[in-house]
C-alpha cells in the first residue's frame, strides 16, 4: 500500500505523470465511500478499507482525465463492479481494471497514457522490486511472476521472428506500465484463480491475449483489455481446479488470511 | 495455501529484481534509423527530418520532409509502408504550407511590459513571435532487373520524384537491390530492413527525376505525402540513422480530430513551459531555445518525446503565425473537413474572426525528439488522447516601468527590487538550459554576486 502510494508520488513528481493530489484524494474518498455504502446496501458488516484504496489508487495512477469528476465516477463504478457483477459469491472483474475499461468505454475525455512511466533504468527496477514485495505478502506472487515469464517470452519470440535487435526486447520489458499492471493489477487476489494451476493457466490467457491485441491488433491499452476479457473465464478455471478462496483480513494484520469456500 | 514465510518473499523478490537486472542491461547493438538510403559518398548526414501525420480513424496521410542539402542526384529516400502505394496515394506538398504549419506551433517568446507598480496604472502586454525554422529535401533511387525476391509493385513519376514501390521476402535481397541499382547502403542495412520485411510492409523508393526537377524550376526538394489505410499508428524510425552521423532531430507534427497524440512506447513529456527568462534571449531565441531543448532532452535520459505545442487549429494566443487555412488543411491531408461548407457537422465558428479559419475540429500535436539507436531502440507508436487542453511552449520577457521612484512609495520598492527579479530570471535560464548562472548574469547585465533575495527578508518590514 505504501509502496503503491510512493508510486504515485515518484510518478507525480519525478517523472511528471501528471498525478494531482486533488483527484487522488477525491478517487480515494469515493471509492471508500462506495464501499461503505454498497456494504451496507448489501447487509454485509463493512469491511476493510484496504480494497478500495488499492482500487482507487490504481485508478489515480492508470487513468487520465480532462474533468474531475470522472475520477469518482469511475471509481463509484469500480466499486459497484464487486457487488453487482457477481458469479457464486465471488465478483468477476478486478474492479480497477473494470472501472479503466469502463471509462475507457463510455467517458468522453478520458485516457490511459502506458508510456509515460518511461523505460527508465530505475523506475523498472523500482517497481518490479516493489511489486514482487508486495505480492509476495499478498500471496499471489506466482501469477505475476507466470504472467511477466509468459508475456516475456511472447515478446521474445516475437524480437527473434522479426530480427530485431535485443534492445527492443529491453525497451519493451522495462516499460513501467507493464510491470504496474503485473505486479499490482494483475495480482489482484480477490479475481484471479484460487489455485495455482487456474492462476497460471489465466496469467497465460491474459499474456496471449495482450500480445495479440498489442501486436496483430494494434489496440491500445492491450493489457488492460487482455485482464478484462480474461476474467469471465476464471469462473471456469476455479470450478475446474477448486481451491480455497482469499479474503481480505479486516484487522489487515494476516494478509494471508484465507477462507474456506 | 501456505502463506509466504519471509525466506520465500526475499528469494522472490531477488528472482524478480535478478529478471530486472538481466532485462534492463542491454547489449548496445549498432542500428540505424532514419528515412534515407543514400547513394556512392555524397554528404549524405540527415540530422533533421520534419513529418506530419494526419489521422483519423484508420486513414493515415503521412508528409515526410528532411533537411537534406547535397547533391540531389546522390540521393535516395526509402520508407516502409504498410500497402502498396497506387500513384493517386502519393502527392507533392508545398512547402510553404509546411512552412506555415512550423511557425505555427514554434515555441515563442512572449514580451510582457511590467504595469506600474502605482495604483490607477493598467497593465499593458504584447506578443512576440517564434521563428519559422529551416526546411529540407530528399532524393535519388533506380530500379533493377527483379532479383532475390524483391518485386516491384508500381513505379511511376509524381512532380519531382521518381518512385518505385517494392516488396521483398528477404531484407538480403532488398540490400543486393538497392546496392546493385547503384545505392551504397551502409552496412547493417539488410538487418534493419528485416524487420520491417518480416511485418509485411512495402518499401516505398523515391529518387529525384533531375529533368523534372529543372522542368520545374525548384532548387529545393518538396515533402512527400502518402495516403493510405492502416491499423497501425506509427512512424519507421529506425531506417533514418543509416546516414546519421550522430543523434537525429525529428519534429512529428499530428492532426488529429479529438485530442492529442502521444507516444505509446515513450515518455511524451510537455516541454517547460510560461517561465521568465532575461531580455537578452530576445535577440538570441532560437539558440536559446535549442540550449533548453538539449538540456531537456539530456535531463530526460535522451529517450523522452517533447510536446511543444497541442492546440485547437481554430486559432491560437498568442499567435507565433496565424492559424492555417483550411485549403492549407486540405494541402496537409486533412480529409474530414469536406466542403467549406458552414454545414460542416464539425463546422464550429472560428474563433478570433480570421478570414478562411479552419474548422475547429482539428487538433495539432507538435511532436520534438532527438534520437540514436542506443537511446529509441522502437519505432514511434502512437495514441490519439481524448485530451483537447491546449499548450504551447512558450518564454516570457519582461519590460520594466520605466517611472520615477517618487510617483509613489510603491514606486521605490519596485525598483528596489527590480534586480531580485532579473536574478531570478537568470536562474530561471540556467535551470532550463544548464548554463553557467554567471555567464548569464554577465550577458544581462547583472553583478555575479546579485542572489535571488531569500523569501523572508522584508517579510516584516
Amino acid at each position: 500500500m505504501v509502496l503503491l502510494g510512493s508510486i504515485i508520488a515518484a510518478g507525480a513528481w519525478r517523472y511528471d505523470v501528471g498525478v494531482g493530489l486533488t483527484q487522488i484524494a477525491l478517487t480515494v474518498a469515493s471509492a471508500i465511500l462506495a464501499q461503505l455504502f454498497f456494504d451496507r446496501l448489501a447487509g454485509q458488516r463493512s469491511r476493510s478499507i484496504r480494497s478500495p484504496l488499492v482500487t482507487s489508487l490504481s485508478i489515480s495512477i492508470l487513468l487520465r482525465a480532462t474533468s474531475l469528476w470522472m475520477y469518482p465516477a469511475v471509481a463509484v463504478a469500480a466499486i459497484g463492479s464487486k457487488y453487482i457483477i457477481r458469479v457464486r459469491g465471488k465478483h468477476l472483474f478486478n474492479p480497477s481494471c473494470f472501472g479503466v475499461i469502463f471509462a475507457l468505454s463510455l467517458f468522453p475525455g478520458v485516457w490511459v497514457s502506458p508510456g509515460q512511466w518511461g523505460a527508465g533504468v530505475a523506475i523498472a527496477g523500482w517497481i518490479v522490486a516493489a511489486g514482487a514485495i508486495v505480492t509476495a505478502r499478498a500471496a499471489s506472487a506466482d501469477i505475476s511472476a507466470s504472467f511477466v515469464v509468459l508475456y516475456s517470452a511472447g515478446l521474445t519470440a516475437r524480437v527473434l521472428w522479426y530480427g530485431q535487435r535485443w534492445a527492443v526486447l529491453i525497451h519493451q520489458m522495462s516499460n513501467g506500465a507493464l510491470l504496474l499492471f503485473a505486479f499490482f493489477m494483475l495480482s489482484d487476489p480477490k479475481t484471479i484463480p484460487d489455485s495455482r494451476r487456474g492462476r497460471t493457466v489465466h496469467a497465460a490467457a491474459v499474456a496471449a491475449i495482450a500480445l495479440i491485441l498489442q501486436f496483430w491488433l494494434y489496440a491500445n491499452n492491450a493489457l488492460l483489455w487482455a485482464l478484462f476479457l480474461a476474467a469471465p473465464a476464471v469462473t471456469i478455471w476455479n470450478a475446474r481446479w477448486p481451491a480455497p478462496q482469499f479474503t481480505w483480513n479486516s484487522e489487515g494484520e494476516n494478509e494471508c488470511a484465507v477462507q474456506q469456500m | 495455501m501456505r502463506c509466504p514465510t519471509n525466506v520465500d518473499r526475499l528469494k522472490f523478490s531477488l528472482v524478480i529484481f535478478a529478471i530486472a537486472i538481466t532485462a534492463i542491461y542491454p547489449g548496445r547493438a549498432a542500428a540505424f534509423c532514419g528515412f534515407y538510403v543514400g547513394k556512392a559518398d555524397a554528404s549524405l548526414h540527415n540530422h533533421s527530418s520534419k513529418v506530419v501525420i494526419v489521422r483519423h480513424d484508420e486513414k493515415t496521410v503521412l508528409s515526410i520532409m528532411s533537411d537534406y542539402q547535397g547533391d540531389l542526384s546522390q540521393f535516395a529516400m526509402v520508407v516502409p509502408v504498410p500497402v502498396v502505394l497506387t500513384r493517386e496515394q502519393i502527392h507533392i506538398g508545398d512547402v510553404e504550407v509546411f512552412k506555415h504549419l512550423d511557425a505555427y506551433s514554434a515555441p515563442r517568446l512572449v514580451e510582457y511590459d511590467d504595469p506600474s507598480p502605482c495604483p490607477m496604472m493598467f497593465p499593458r502586454a504584447e506578443a512576440g513571435a517564434g521563428a519559422a525554422m529551416p526546411f529540407g529535401a530528399q532524393s535519388s533511387v533506380s530500379s533493377s532487373a527483379k532479383a532475390l525476391g524483391v518485386e516491384i509493385k508500381a513505379r511511376f513519376t509524381v512532380g519531382e520524384y521518381d518512385i518505385v514501390i517494392l516488396s521483398a521476402s528477404q531484407s538480403d535481397g532488398l540490400e543486393t537491390w538497392l546496392v546493385e541499382n547503384g545505392y551504397r547502403i551502409p552496412k547493417g542495412a539488410a538487418a534493419a530492413l528485416e524487420p520491417y520485411i518480416r511485418d509485411g510492409m512495402k518499401f516505398f523508393v523515391a529518387k529525384v527525376n533531375l529533368k523534372a526537377q529543372t522542368k520545374l524550376g525548384l532548387n529545393y526538394l518538396r515533402p512527400i505525402q502518402f495516403a493510405f489505410e492502416s491499423s497501425k499508428f506509427m512512424l519507421p524510425i529506425r531506417l533514418g540513422m543509416l546516414n546519421a552521423s550522430g543523434p537525429q532531430e525529428l519534429t512529428v507534427y499530428t492532426l488529429t480530430e479529438n485530442g492529442r497524440v502521444e507516444t505509446t512506447n515513450y515518455r511524451t513529456v510537455r516541454m517547460p513551459t510560461g517561465i521568465s527568462i532575461p531580455n537578452y534571449v530576445r535577440d538570441d531565441f532560437d539558440n536559446v531555445y535549442s540550449a533548453i531543448f538539449t538540456h531537456q532532452a539530456k535531463i530526460n535520459d535522451m529517450n523522452a518525446v517533447f510536446t511543444e505545442y497541442t492546440w485547437n487549429m481554430g486559432w491560437c494566443d498568442p499567435c507565433a503565425a496565424p492559424p492555417l487555412s483550411r485549403d492549407e488543411l486540405r494541402e496537409l491531408g486533412v480529409f474530414w473537413l469536406g466542403d467549406p461548407n458552414p454545414t460542416q457537422p464539425f463546422g464550429a465558428p472560428p474563433a478570433f474572426g480570421y478570414s478562411q479559419m479552419a474548422p475547429t475540429q482539428v487538433i495539432l500535436t507538435r511532436l520534438h525528439l532527438r534520437y540514436s539507436p542506443a537511446t529509441f531502440p522502437e519505432d514511434l507508436m502512437f495514441q490519439e488522447t481524448n485530451d483537447a487542453q491546449n499548450f504551447q511552449t512558450r518564454y516570457v520577457l519582461h519590460r520594466a516601468w520605466s517611472g520615477s521612484p517618487e510617483v509613489c512609495p510603491a514606486a521605490t520598492t519596485y525598483l528596489h527590487d527590480l534586480d531580485q527579479r532579473r536574478a531570478k530570471r537568470a536562474q530561471n535560464l540556467a535551470d532550463l538550459t544548464g548554463w553557467d548562472l554567471n555567464e548569464i548574469m554577465r550577458r544581462a547585465g547583472l553583478n555575479p554576486s546579485l542572489k535571488p533575495r531569500p523569501w523572508w527578508q522584508g517579510l516584516w518590514n
